[in-house]
């Protein structure tokens, strides 16, 4: 058996072209039972293409899908489900509305005489959900219950159609560190219960640890298929990325001069409950150095920057930018005093999805006089400005500035929101959670962007939840906890662990903390 | 990048087709039912059937009867002249939802604003003294008014969206029935009653009485004795302003990323609730204008006991932008075809056994189809893409594996 293994799924010589790109050329996959197989690339290398092919929601031009050594035509994802192949999607496919249970028989629901049989889909569902740790209320609504319980509904579905070969469209990217850890093992659990797995990434930490092999893909070409004990992450990234990448950013030492960014006991009221989100944070950040808003998602992050960016009020406190007092001035008032903000969420605020790349480009600067005339907008400067910004920070896009932006891979719509602060020139740079989602080669880029723009002489603000990223990148790390900065750390002098200690609580600094 | 794409892979061009085959299918229901009754009808017969059909596609150009009691056909400077002036409160309309549509709104409003611009207009119309005060600045004082009153009756959903984030379309259907009420009453206590013709009840004066009048602008001598004027060429304009407004300035530009998503614009440091009563409000404007333009014409007299029924040109504004695709240019052209169909079944009612709630099964078929124009679009693409090798129109950087429209609307609430 281990000198002539078996594949459950093998996918030959795929090809299959869009307009202009070859999204696949020439791949194989070949998948064994049992085994949980990475497939690895970068945004747009061809990852979620190729899977679609096999899902039957595209017909490849040229190759083969074989299924246990037999050709197979999956020409719908019905034939796909025939096949029992399934699928959890990177955005759940769930009726809101309805229970977990009801949203697991959807589509293959038992009825007898026109009745809805629930009885034994409960059974069979209590039975799996035993077998694989997947622990859900089956009476729930999904949209009472969190993101990691949807996901392991979305695992239930597809057991409870007995498919055989899982494919799990960047499962983590939603989830928390704790959740990613869950899903993990009953990814182990899945594969040693003899289903195979086809696990779509650019996590090389999750794919070091779960996946048996993995396969590598980069911009639609086949790069190679490697076992996952005998490679490493740096061998894995320079398949994925083409280069070396460097994990840990290369930087000099900060320069910090003179304050830009002073915060004073802000106070930010909660929307969920009566308490402040944000409780008494004071801090300065100064020109010249990258500062860090580590800790554990919805400690008050996201409340302080919405107060520092104007799009929520604070109740109490003040904050200076450039000497100026702009604690109740607008959002554009804070932009034009040298605020720029990469957003957290870059489809909600990031980005209008509707417009053009080139609209979005000028979506912080159109009235500016550069770009309009006694309020008619200069065309010609803003398609120019746009092609500009594109070349310089390699956004990539199917038809240049006049791509609809949601029609653009999530790595390339971030880039676009990065070259557009980053391009605005403004001494105070707020980037919440610039790398979310990204790939190596991506979160390589946008680091350096902020490294430069330190060197530059720019303040820059980082809020994030990524470990790596705030020891990689940061100056000075401010931690917060429910709300309060609880210390301060030198990234050089700390350690992973204790940082750990600070964002879970354990561990704080007394009031006396330096606010230097 | 520059080579020229095939016409039917461009948009504009597929949402043209688009509309066409709507209205097409549009004509051919009515006319299907135009066979239908004659064939069943004991008095009419397969010849009445397809005299009412030539109406329906050429209600525009009919003639009368010849000698011979034929259908003729041909140039009819009346029903031409007919058909211009009953576009305008269409076009105006019809500009209303589609510019509101334009920023993500609903405009089912429509109807109040209408109204509302009516009463403003025939107020100020008839109430200025023409002995004191030229007609021609009592004309602009007048439609200046009714573009008012219709922005302001818009403006009160666009402030209840914005700062209690109602929904628009109930705030519309609430204020088109307080404004279907509240100008009858004030008109039921007003002194603006035609009493002078006695056989009339429940009429305002036309705006002639008091002198002021819409210039025929030279119109009346192209399609003499008709009842066109130049209001039709001051729709033309404003739509030609909205779009420019909409396409080409920062303005416009701001309420659309407002309409488009909300919380970017706000991001980017665009008021969002001022974006949506503005909207809210130039929909409305053109609404009133909409009105304005038809009370001021003068020949036209307004039913004020209007409490129970609402304006059907303001509802008839949904379908005129549907079938525009919400292009303000094209509302002009589709606004004159509504009230072609108008004129069709005017025609069909002189002229033959039928009525003219035939042209409501066509526009009811047309709204229907309408909201289809996507899923025809989308077809249009197929084709399109048939021919021209297997591939979709979008670029595929990386395609997601579904058209996933859930994916981009999920991190908006």
């Amino acid at each position: 058996m281990e000198q002539n293994p078996e594949y459950v799924i093998e996918m030959l010589h795929i090809t299959k072209e869009f307009p202009g790109i070859k999204a696949n050329d020439d791949i194989t996959l070949q998948l064994r039972k049992g085994e949980i197989h990475a497939l690895l690339g970068e945004n747009g290398a061809g990852k979620s293409t190729l899977m679609s092919v096999l899902f039957g929601l595209y017909q490849p031009e040229q190759g083969e899908i074989r299924k246990n050594g037999q050709p197979v035509k999956i020409d719908s994802p019905n034939d796909a489900t025939a096949l029992h192949i399934g699928m959890v999607h990177q955005h759940f496919k769930l009726v809101d509305v309805f229970t977990v249970l009801d949203n697991i028989i959807l589509g293959a629901e038992d009825t007898r005489m026109g009745f809805l049989q629930k009885k034994d889909a409960r059974k069979k569902v209590q039975a799996l959900s035993e077998q694989y740790g997947l622990h859900v209320d089956l009476d729930a609504k999904v949209e009472d219950i969190t993101v990691g319980m949807q996901q392991r509904t979305e695992i239930l579905k597809m057991l409870y159609r007995d498919n055989e070969i899982l494919i799990f469209d960047e499962p983590t990217a939603v989830l928390t560190p704790q959740e990613i850890e869950e899903l993990m093992q009953i990814m182990k659990n899945l594969a040693a219960e003899g289903k195979s797995i086809l696990f779509i990434s650019h996590k090389l930490n999750e794919i070091m640890e779960v996946s048996d092999r993995v396969t590598v893909l980069r911009k639609g070409k086949y790069v190679g298929t490697v076992d996952t004990a005998s490679t490493t992450k740096e061998e894995l990234s320079r398949m994925m990325v083409g280069r070396p990448v460097q994990l840990v950013v290369d930087k000099s030492p900060a320069q910090p001069k003179e304050p830009v960014l002073t915060v004073q006991g802000l106070c930010v009221p909660s929307r969920i409950h009566k308490h402040d989100a944000v409780k008494d944070v004071s801090f300065t950040v100064h020109a010249g150095e990258i500062v860090c808003i580590a800790g554990i998602d919805g400690n008050g992050q996201t409340e302080f920057v919405q107060a520092l960016t104007g799009l929520e009020r604070a109740s109490a406190g003040h904050i200076e930018l450039c000497g100026h007092d702009i604690t109740h001035q607008s959002i554009r008032a804070r932009s034009q005093a040298g605020m720029s903000h990469i957003p957290e969420d870059r489809h909600k605020h990031g980005l209008v999805l509707d417009f053009t790349l080139e609209q979005n480009m000028v979506l912080q600067r159109y009235y500016e006089p550069r770009f309009q005339n006694h309020g008619f907008i200069r065309f010609d400067a803003v398609r120019s400005y746009a092609e500009d910004l594109i070349r310089r920070y390699d956004v990539r896009s199917g038809q240049g500035p006049v791509t609809i932006a949601r029609s653009m891979s999530g790595g390339n719509q971030q880039k676009a929101i990065v070259a557009r602060e980053i391009d605005r020139d403004l001494p105070l740079i707020v980037a919440v959670q610039p790398t979310r989602g990204l790939d190596v080669g991506a979160i390589e880029y946008i680091h350096g962007q902020l490294v430069a723009q330190r060197d530059a002489g720019k303040a820059v603000l980082l809020v994030s939840l990524e470990l790596d990223e705030v020891m990689n990148l940061s100056d000075r790390i401010l931690v917060m906890y429910e709300g309060e900065i609880v210390g301060e750390l030198d990234p050089k002098k700390t350690t992973v662990e204790e940082l750990g200690l600070y964002m879970a609580g354990a561990k704080r600094q007394g009031k006396e903390r330096a606010s230097a | 990048m520059k080579e020229k794409t095939p016409l039917l892979q461009r948009d504009g061009a597929r949402s043209v087709l688009a509309s066409l085959i709507s209205i097409v299918i549009g004509l051919a229901a009515g006319s299907l039912v135009v066979l239908l009754v004659g064939l069943f009808n004991s008095g009419m017969g397969l010849k009445a059937a397809w005299e009412g059909i030539r109406l329906i596609f050429l209600g525009l150009f009919s003639t009368g009867r010849n000698a011979t009691g034929g259908l003729s056909f041909g140039f009819n400077p009346v029903t031409f002249g007919n058909m211009l002036f009953r576009a305008t409160p269409l076009i105006m309309t019809g500009l209303s939802v589609a510019v509101a549509y334009k920023t993500g709104l609903f405009n089912i409003g429509a109807p109040g604003q209408y109204l509302a611009g009516t009463a403003a207009t025939l107020f100020i119309a008839l109430e200025i003294p023409s002995s004191a005060v030229p007609t021609w600045i009592i004309w602009i004082l007048a439609f200046l008014g009714g573009m008012a009153a219709g922005a302001l009756w818009g403006a009160i959903p666009g402030l209840l969206k914005a700062m209690l984030n109602i929904n628009e379309v109930l705030a519309c259907i609430m204020t088109n029935w307080i404004s279907a009420n509240l100008v009858t009453w004030v008109f039921d206590v007003s002194n603006l009653k035609n009493t002078v013709e006695n056989t009339k009840t429940a009429y305002i004066y036309k705006t002639t009485f008091n002198g002021v009048e819409t210039p025929k602008m030279f119109l009346d001598k192209i399609f003499p004795g008709s009842q066109v004027n130049g209001g039709i060429l001051i729709a033309a304009v404003l739509a030609v302003a909205m779009y420019i407004l909409f396409s080409k300035t920062t303005l416009g530009y701001e309420l659309k990323a407002c309409g488009a998503n909300r919380h970017a614009a706000k991001y980017a440091g665009i008021k969002d609730k001022r974006s949506i009563v503005l909207s809210m409000a130039i929909a409305g404007a053109m609404s009133g204008a909409g009105a304005a333009l038809y009370y001021l014409a003068g020949n036209t007299e307004f039913f004020w006991s209007t409490y129970q029924s609402l304006p059907a040109t303001g509802f008839n504004g949904i379908p005129v932008a549907l079938l525009a695709v919400c292009n303000p240019i094209a509302v002009i052209f589709t606004g004159m075809f509504m009230s072609m169909l108008d004129i069709a079944g005017q025609q069909l009612t002189a002229l033959t056994a039928y009525n003219e709630y035939i042209t409501d099964v066509i526009i009811a078929v047309i709204v229907y189809l309408s909201a289809f124009s996507l899923v025809i679009k989308l077809w249009l693409g197929g084709r399109a893409k048939k021919k021209a090798g297997p591939k979709p129109d979008a670029n595929a950087e990386d395609p997601a594996p579904v058209p996933d429209a859930a994916a981009g609307k999920e991190g908006e609430e």
